[in-house]
């Protein structure tokens, strides 16, 4: 690792030129990317960013601060409803909507870290899990909801209707240009949180929460905090996964989006923002694309579908999209624990001395 | 309902759930590992049951025998494979493996079975009832829980207290590296306590199965009950696992005749309620880190 001099080296947003380089050519590559695809995988670019802006929040939450989340879904939840329902009962415009939502999120996500100060490894699993499923629960139980049948999202109308300066969103690409610039925003917000005094809170409280202590770090407050600034990125990225989708039921935020969610940040790399960027990318094109329509691969799927034919069941073939994510969680852990970002950092630093 | 059904309906429920935390709390002590998947493999032998009994008209009793003892293998196999390769693996980590086995296990389930709802009959019944006391009606799937139930704890007490392999189970929990040196394998140990928990475990979904029908999620709502009763238990003690699960079961029973609509999410309210104020659950000693 190199060694830095001053303060300011340790706070840059980018280290190098290099990486500043890069960084512009991947959102260049991004900015262009509508041109080229065909609107299902503009789609499918439009969920990878949502899960991304999950995903580095979570990672705030579970890679830095070292707290155990099994119930994201849950904020995800009330992040879509609650921006859905200020905009049609409210008639709350678009941006105002999503604040109010992720602040409401992110309001849950500090009544979840009040016990969670309390509780730890399998207790706070637990007590996070069963917040997931409750906010499943409730909202699949409240009329105002829509109840089991769902809500519709209405016009992505990102102008102010009452003045008219209205301005609707209707290709998919316009609502990708929309969340990818949200999704920067949210993704640079958070590389300099986790330089900030808190975000080295956080990851004083993971190695050790009773040294922070000691070292005069208020644990209530950065404990708290931590789950707050997670549920607000979920709240966020609810809002936009509504309209990305038109339409969700309660059973949308099921136990295993929580656990997609968790397995993001471990696949990518718990602690690292560009790991959870690349684990949201992997997994949600896994699961949501590849994997689901793993028949329809050239000769792997015509394999699978014989074998299915022969010992198990042609109508269960989607089931081969869970056996798959549970391979890919149980190795991720026995192989790489550190996920994508710590076999990055393996190969770098094999090649830089390459022939020694 | 008067409230001598919901008390003893509540029991008996709340017994399996018990039954099915043990399974959860065998593996906690001896390994530390959250079993998520405890459900899972439970449902799976079950349906190892349910296959030889349609399809090769198997009796009852050989069938579930079958079921044993591939829960046996299944634990061993589970533990063999998926648990050991892992170096020094984190509580995060374990959580992700046995959420993934989890996820295995349901996903070849449902493509060897399909989610279609399946029955699946067990020689006792909960419409056969018998009244004892005026008001207090048992039913005969009520006693034979509780018969099975106390068979069981007398049989682990036994095992922990008086046999070899228990003793040297109880040493391991208490310290791996110890144990080692006192030349117990403590790998095997670990294998074995899987074994023991997933028998443990389809035994209790064999009895849940008789109140449902059998479909490839059908264990993960009394899982998430049985695993908030081992954690109101205090996850490390056996008899605490037992009165959780009774608590979890009259608290579900009641408070889901109160209010029907809320039943799959009262018993987890309380828990957490409760986990505010007993962070390590009811009856485990309050868990102080050295630093």
């Amino acid at each position: 690792m190199d060694m830095k001099r001053e303060y300011y080296e340790d706070i840059e947003l980018f280290k190098s030129g290099t990486i500043l380089f890069w960084s512009v050519v991947f959102l260049a590559a991004l900015l262009a990317a509508p041109l080229f695809l065909s609107p299902y995988y503009v789609y499918l670019f439009n969920l990878v960013l949502v899960h991304v802006i999950v995903a580095v929040g979570l990672n705030i939450l579970v890679g830095s601060t070292g707290q155990i989340a099994l119930g994201h879904a849950g904020f995800f939840a009330i992040g879509a409803y609650a921006t859905v329902l200020l905009m049609t009962k409210l008639q709350i415009p678009f941006f105002a909507a999503i604040l109010i939502a992720a602040f409401i999120s992110a309001f849950f996500g500090f009544v979840l870290g009040l016990p969670a100060l309390r509780l730890e490894g399998p207790y706070l699993a637990i007590a996070t899990l069963a917040f997931g499923l409750a906010i499943m629960h409730i909202i699949g139980h409240t009329e105002l909801f829509g109840g089991r049948q769902g809500l519709m999202a209405p016009d992505f109308d990102i102008g102010i209707p009452q003045l008219g300066l209205s301005c609707i969103l209707s290709s998919e690409t316009s609502k990708y240009y929309l969340i990818l610039a949200i999704t920067v925003i949210m993704v640079l917000l958070a590389i300099n949180i986790l330089k900030s005094r808190a975000g080295r809170a956080f990851v004083a409280i993971r190695d050790s929460d009773i040294a922070a202590e000691v070292i005069g770090i208020n644990l209530t407050m950065y404990k708290t905090l931590a789950f707050a600034v997670s549920a607000f990125y979920a709240g966020i990225a609810g809002g936009l996964f509504a309209f990305v989708l038109g339409f969700f039921d309660p059973f949308t935020f099921n136990l295993i989006l929580s656990i997609i969610f968790l397995v993001m940040v471990v696949v990518g790399g718990l602690g690292s923002v560009m790991g959870s960027i690349s684990g949201a990318v992997l997994i949600t094109y896994l699961w949501y694309n590849l994997f689901k329509n793993v028949d329809e691969v050239p000769i792997v799927g015509d394999l699978m579908v014989a074998f299915a034919q022969q010992f198990l069941t042609v109508t269960g073939m989607d089931n081969f999209n869970f056996i798959a994510l549970g391979l890919v969680m149980i190795g991720i852990i026995i192989f790489e624990p550190l996920g994508m970002f710590g076999a990055w950092i393996r190969i770098k630093k094999y090649w830089k001395t390459w022939p020694f | 309902m008067p409230f001598g059904q919901l008390l003893i309906e509540g029991l008996a429920m709340g017994t399996c759930y018990g039954l099915f935390g043990l399974a959860v709390v065998i593996i906690y002590k001896t390994s530390e590992v959250v079993n998520f998947a405890a459900g899972t493999m439970a449902m799976f032998s079950t349906y190892i049951a349910f296959h030889a009994m349609t399809l090769y008209g198997c009796p009852f009793w050989l069938a579930f025998i079958l079921a044993l003892v591939f829960a046996a293998l299944l634990g061993v196999f589970v533990e063999y494979f998926f648990l050991r390769p892992a170096k020094d693996p984190t509580l995060l980590g374990l959580i992700v493996i046995t959420i993934g086995i989890q996820l295995l296990l349901g996903g070849l389930v449902g493509w060897k079975w399909t989610a279609n709802q399946q029955a699946f009959s067990i020689p006792f019944s909960y419409q056969i009832t018998y009244e004892m006391f005026a008001g207090y009606v048992i039913s005969q799937w009520a006693i034979a829980v509780f018969i099975i139930a106390s068979i069981i704890m007398t049989f682990l007490f036994l095992f922990f207290k008086f046999t070899k392999l228990g003793t040297a189970m109880r040493a391991t929990q208490q310290n791996k590296h110890a144990a080692k040196i006192m030349g117990i394998k403590t790998d095997r140990i670990f294998a074995f306590a899987w074994a023991l928990s997933s028998v443990i475990g389809v035994t209790a979904a064999t009895l849940i199965s008789a109140r449902t029908l059998l479909d490839p999620d059908f264990m993960m709502e009394p899982f998430l009950r049985a695993f908030a009763a081992a954690v109101l238990g205090g996850l490390m003690s056996i008899p605490g696992v037992l009165i959780g699960g009774g608590i979890v079961g009259l608290l579900e029973n009641f408070l889901g005749y109160a209010w029907p609509a809320w039943k799959p999410i009262t018993a987890f309210v309380i828990i957490v309620l409760v986990l505010c104020f007993r962070p390590s659950g009811l009856f485990a000693k309050h868990y102080v880190r050295k630093v």
